[in-house]
């Protein structure tokens, strides 16, 4: 048996009232020795910022999870620690990375795409995801970009730059 | 820069509406441009988080009691069951929900439309799923708003929900519409789903059975998630 599944809809612009919970873009306490911020902006394809977008992320070899609203500015922010790199039978090897979903006023369904991490680079060239994109200025754009001790992840919903994102 | 155009649109192979839409003009400078790239599912996808008990109040699942006074406006229930594509209920998942007031003003501060707030109303709850998969809210039916997609656009009236399933793969945010609603036909956010059946699925059906006499008229709607549910996996 297979049921059909209940489509999506737009997360609306109002979001915040049910989902915007306070401190969930903590994946790790503050104090955590190895926390790692990671923070960029939401931009449309006129290159101007999209505010009422919910970004969710998800460390599977971690299994923590984070959600954060933008600001007025398109902004998002997580604090987290790198996730494990891991090897299954079942599966080969994948770089750390963090698995994004966005939704915003305007996306009927949700996007997903993946964070990775600029300082794996043996692990990103190998990684199975990343080596299904053939050009590399798409892959880049999933890898973030080191920037004064901080992590720097924009996702472009459109434009040169725009992001690579899955279908599941 | 470039835009968006009919051309773009990536069909996908259910129910689920194009991201590009343009009757729902904010699709157009948000829609990806670029085909998607089909992910397998492995690992990362088979996995999801999972909320505790611990961030549930006792009261979160009823709006009609969460201020000092009742609210305004038609009581109701809203219940069913989370599935997923095998029938087998989803258990102890997070549902999330959100909606306007009885007039059809969301209490939040970006919500401009002239309709009254209502201050024993917040149009926010949650709810853990039992282990029938079934989740069950107490609260007061929406209310139609407009807004300013096209000249005398109004929503149909409608709950957003929010569930997060057993793994990534199964998250879901969607609206639910009552029955019958005479707005359906001049909505492009429902109508961009491109099947009558996949509409379908998103209305709930008044349902005399959950209704609870002299107290709330009764609306069932179940949810089906993508995909089985994860199966242990090993390292």
């Amino acid at each position: 048996m297979s049921l059909p599944a209940t489509p999506p809809q737009t997360i609306g612009p109002f979001f915040h009232m049910g989902l915007d919970v306070p401190g969930t873009e903590r994946l790790v306490p503050v104090e955590h020795s190895a926390a790692i911020r990671i923070e960029g902006r939401v931009l449309d394809g006129a290159g101007d910022p999209v505010s009422d977008a919910l970004i969710e992320v998800w460390d599977a070899q971690g299994g923590r999870f984070g959600r954060c609203a933008t600001d007025t500015d398109g902004r998002y922010h997580f604090l987290t620690v790198k996730p494990s790199g891991r090897s299954t039978r079942a599966t080969p090897t994948e770089a750390p990375h963090l698995n994004v979903s966005v939704f915003a006023r305007g996306l009927l369904d949700r996007l997903v795409t993946r964070i990775y991490f600029p300082d794996e680079e043996a692990a990103n060239a190998a990684d199975p995801v990343l080596s299904m994109i053939a050009d590399p200025l798409a892959r880049a754009t999933l890898v973030a970009r080191s920037e004064a001790g901080r992590l720097h992840f924009d996702i472009h919903l459109q434009g040169d730059h725009e992001t690579v994102f899955f279908s599941l | 820069m470039k835009q968006a155009t009919t051309s773009d649109v990536i069909p996908l192979t259910d129910d689920r509406p194009p991201y590009l839409y343009p009757p729902y003009r904010s699709t157009v400078l948000r829609a990806p441009t670029r085909p998607l790239i089909a992910l397998p599912h492995r690992f990362s996808e088979l996995t999801g988080p999972v909320f505790g008990d611990g961030q549930i109040g006792p009261l979160d699942h009823d709006l009609t009691r969460q201020h000092a006074g009742a609210p305004l406006g038609e009581r109701i229930i809203v219940t069913g069951r989370v599935l997923d594509s095998d029938g087998r209920p989803v258990r102890n998942t997070l549902v999330e929900v959100w909606q306007t007031n009885a007039a059809g003003r969301y209490a939040h501060r970006m919500d401009q439309h002239p309709a009254p707030l209502d201050p024993n109303f917040t149009g926010a709850g949650r709810c853990l799923t039992d282990d029938n998969g079934r989740y069950r809210f107490v609260t007061i039916k929406p209310g139609a708003y407009p807004w300013k997609n096209h000249p005398n656009a109004w929503r149909p009236a409608h709950i957003h929900f929010s569930v997060f399933g057993s793994a990534f793969l199964h998250r879901l945010v969607t609206q639910m519409y009552f029955p019958g609603d005479p707005l359906f036909a001049h909505d492009p956010i429902y109508q961009s789903i491109p099947t009558a059946a996949g509409r379908e699925r998103l209305v709930a059906a008044f349902d005399l059975t959950v209704t609870e006499p002299e107290w709330a008229l009764g609306y069932r709607w179940d949810i089906v998630l993508r995909g089985p549910s994860a199966t242990p996996m090993e390292d």
